[in-house]
């Protein structure tokens, strides 16, 4: 058993070292180049770039450091690259094509000059460009999980470690669990994993159960359409998410630990396994964790898709080689789980607050965000807005300022319909409560939930009951099949949907359709289940007028419900000779008529709407209308000899 | 790989692994990984060796939506159906897809070039609608997909295959 200023002077060797690496990197006379090389860059062709700063360096003559970094949550900006040259600033270039890499390297680093046109901005502050935490994003943004995310590199840890990385381990190497706890429980801290259980709570249930020795898991498995914070963490900065497992593990008196990462998230699984290695090296994890003969063995779980398996209960059958089918609670995981031992499941998210908890005192943390819900929240923004990607603000920011301030507001010109929040088992919420704050109770009491953070932002042309019938679709086929409710009640809600998208609805559809929601939430085993309806009852409850116009009128109000729409070409606006339509058409349902304008043969037409996309802005001809029936009939019959 | 091969390498998985039924899903996965899909020879050599019965290794497979019970095709077309890309009509996509290659999603085409599949979220949901396209075990990926382009990549990859017959 090592002493603990024993403890203290290893941990302070391994400290040097990083620190040593890191000022070497930044200080070295090369000029730094770094790539953002998370999934959602290398989507966009950041891979392509790291190729490309290689070979034209080389072929330039140019003596360049070319590293990885990981996401900075700016994904409509990506590829982002950052070019740090001896003397300068680092600047944060966006949206880097090859050619761009090529100016790049001619411009800034052979002849130094910064190139400004392309900035994005600084990342210290800067005489010639303001720096990137002036852009309104950064502004509203308080980093604690995403803090380090694309600046260092997830796959160095000495890079973390310089960030003052692992402090906190060491802190609570010395510290009683319980200590570890009332701290924990002093934050207020409630698990990110979407349900909001206090985090405290659980570790003390986990530590007192009597049934053996504890697990720890991490639950990486994030099933949410749409949603991807927890893969862009472990791709960026997998430290601080193993940091936080192996804090728990001390308190909750745990000597193994499991991180459970879904298999279609190759490189986060990579970079956690090369993460677990390198920590197991410094002897921050493993038999022996820095002499002090405490051991954390951790192993690395592939998950194999299946939405289900986000529910701690599933997530162990899981691991026990089974299908993850959830079983009744209690006993709860965190007192018997994984092969009948106490078993802690936490999220991604959860497990990276905590060292910034340990690190930075609790009362740091109860200052962001509300008083019933404390500290910040990663958000995915997808859909229609003009700046998508990952956010972390205070809990309590209102979903005004995180479309419009944040995320750009709505592209093209068109109006904010709603918000959809926390995925399949979320909520629409409608414009108009768009200065609620988001905390759990204020989005569980506007009939939806945090969920795992995702955001799909909806406009005018959005319909709300097509938008409910696809997270549906979803719940229904994720369905473990294991409770009846949840198996027959979403399949029979998920066929009252599509009649009524079909206009095929009766109003004795809705009635039914209520009184389905609300049998199959009470009624379901699970939170998959009881949560599944959700966005069924949030639209009945804010756009009922959308389901009646389905059901009365068959007419779909945002002209998106297929069968209820057509596509016709107004002869007043179409532009004889003009052809782009046409072209378009997948199927070769757009003539031409005898008067030289198009028209649409609707048996044809499959409703793509790649015409209204094709059309020409100054002529605009294309338009949707609804209900089908309505549309007049063509103006003049085809002509004889059509080309097309 | 032929037959023979893909009889040894499975054989091989199997054998590495200990006899614990923890390790059923690491198992399928390996399998998997090796030999692109799941045989049911491949399942019932995993289920003798854990001692447990095929029907079990078999609802444990087809419980998991990574698990596919027929080969991909060469070119493993992935349509995107996360929310982001669905209220960017990606059905719309995926029916385009359908057409041109004259299978329905999940299947693969009779020569075995194009596998068309739809998955749930990709993860780059600000390039909405994606399309992923396998080959080789390298994904590329297309942003902002248009039914217009689907023909563009289906000639691109007949014309690397050197078949030119037009679908």
């Amino acid at each position: 058993m090592a002493r603990p200023d024993d403890l203290g002077n290893r941990f302070e060797q391994i400290r040097q070292e990083a620190l040593a690496r890191w000022r070497a990197l930044w200080e070295d006379p090369r000029a730094l180049i770094t790539v953002g090389t998370a999934t959602c860059g290398l989507a966009q062709g950041a891979g392509e770039l790291l190729d490309v700063l290689r070979e034209s360096s080389t072929r330039l003559g140019l003596e360049v450091q070319v590293r990885e970094v990981g996401c900075i949550g700016h994904c409509y900006a990506e590829p982002l690259v950052t070019v740090k040259m001896p003397g300068m600033s680092p600047y944060l270039y966006a949206r880097v094509n090859p050619t761009k890499a090529e100016l790049l390297l001619r411009y800034v680093v052979r002849d130094g000059d910064p190139f400004l046109d392309f900035v994005m901005g600084a990342l210290q502050e800067d005489e010639l460009m303001p720096p990137v935490w002036d852009l309104p994003r950064f502004h509203y943004e308080k980093r604690l999980i995403l803090e380090h995310c694309g600046l260092i590199d997830p796959e160095d840890i000495h890079h973390y470690i310089a960030m003052g990385g692992y402090r906190a381990l060491l802190r609570s190497l010395s510290m009683k669990p319980e200590h570890i706890i009332g701290k924990l429980a002093a934050s207020g801290l409630r698990g990110r994993g979407g349900a909001g259980f206090p985090t405290a709570h659980k570790w003390e249930i986990c530590k007192n159960s009597p049934y053996g020795s504890p697990i720890v898991i991490c639950n990486g498995d994030e099933g949410d359409p749409g949603a991807y914070m927890d893969r862009a963490v472990l791709e960026s900065n997998p430290h601080q998410v193993l940091e936080g497992l192996a804090i728990a593990a001390l308190a909750v008196g745990a000597s193994l630990g499991y991180v459970y990462v879904r298999a279609e998230y190759p490189l986060a699984i990579r970079r956690v396994r090369k993460a677990l290695e390198d920590a197991t090296h410094l002897g921050l994890m493993g038999r022996d964790i820095l002499g002090t003969g405490r051991e954390f063995q951790v192993r690395l779980f592939e998950g194999s898709g299946a939405f289900v398996c986000g529910e701690e209960t599933a997530l162990i059958a899981s691991i026990q080689g089974e299908r993850g089918m959830p079983r009744p609670r209690p006993p709860f995981p965190a007192e018997r789980g994984l092969w009948g031992r106490p078993t802690l499941v936490n999220n991604v998210k959860t497990l990276a607050l905590i060292p910034k908890i340990l690190e930075n005192g609790e009362s740091s943390f109860t200052e962001i965000g509300t008083p019933s819900s404390p500290g910040t929240m990663v958000f995915s923004v997808v859909g229609k807005c003009e700046q998508p990607g990952l956010v972390e603000v205070p809990l309590g920011t209102t979903l005004k300022q995180l479309v419009f301030d944040i995320c750009g507001g709505i592209p093209a010109g068109k109006s904010f319909k709603a918000l959809q929040i926390g995925g399949p088992s979320g909520g629409c919420i409608p414009a108009s409560l768009q200065d609620t704050p988001m905390d759990y109770e204020t989005l569980q009491e506007a009939g939806s939930m945090m969920g795992s953070g995702g955001i799909v932002v909806l406009d005018e042309e959005d319909c709300m009951v097509e938008v409910a019938r696809f997270f549906l679709e979803f719940t229904q086929g994720e369905s473990c099949g294991k409770c009846t409710f949840c198996r027959i009640g979403t399949r029979q809600m998920l066929e009252l949907l599509t009649e009524i998208t079909m206009g095929k609805a009766t109003p004795e559809h809705l009635q039914l359709l209520e009184e389905l929601a609300m049998d199959v939430k009470l009624g379901s085993l699970c939170n998959l289940g009881a949560t599944a309806p959700n966005p069924v009852l949030t639209t009945l409850r804010y756009f009922r007028q959308e389901y009646l116009a389905h059901i009365l009128e068959k007419k779909c109000p945002a002209l998106q419900c297929r069968e209820l729409t057509a596509y016709y070409i107004l002869p007043e606006r179409c532009a004889a000779g003009c052809d782009a339509c046409v072209g378009t058409c997948p199927t070769e349902a757009i003539y031409t008529m005898r008067n030289r304008k198009k028209a649409v043969e609707q048996e044809k037409c499959v409703k793509c709407g790649e015409c209204v996309r094709a059309c020409p802005p100054e002529y605009k001809a294309v338009i949707r209308i609804s209900p089908a029936t309505e549309v007049p009939a063509p103006q003049a019959p085809r002509a004889e000899k059509d080309s097309h | 790989m032929s037959e023979r091969e893909e009889e040894l390498q499975v054989l091989k998985t199997v054998k590495s692994f200990q006899a614990e039924k923890t390790n059923l899903i690491p198992m399928l996965q390996q399998i998997q990984a090796l030999v692109g899909y799941l045989p049911s020879w491949g399942m019932e050599e995993v289920a003798k060796h854990l001692s447990i019965p095929v029907g079990e290794v078999y609802g444990v497979a087809t419980f998991y939506n990574q698990f596919r019970l027929t080969p991909p095709g060469k070119y493993q077309v992935k349509v995107c159906t996360g929310t982001a890309c669905h209220v960017k009509r990606s059905y719309v996509i995926l029916e385009e897809w359908e057409r041109r290659l004259g299978i329905k999603e999940g299947q693969t085409t009779e020569d075995r070039l194009f596998g068309l599949e739809k998955v749930a979220c990709v993860g780059c949901c600000a390039l909405a609608p994606v399309v992923v396209i396998r080959h080789n075990s390298t994904e590329a990926f297309y942003g902002n997909m248009m039914t217009s382009k689907v023909n563009g990549l289906i000639l691109e990859v007949e014309r690397k295959e050197g078949d030119g017959s037009a679908r």
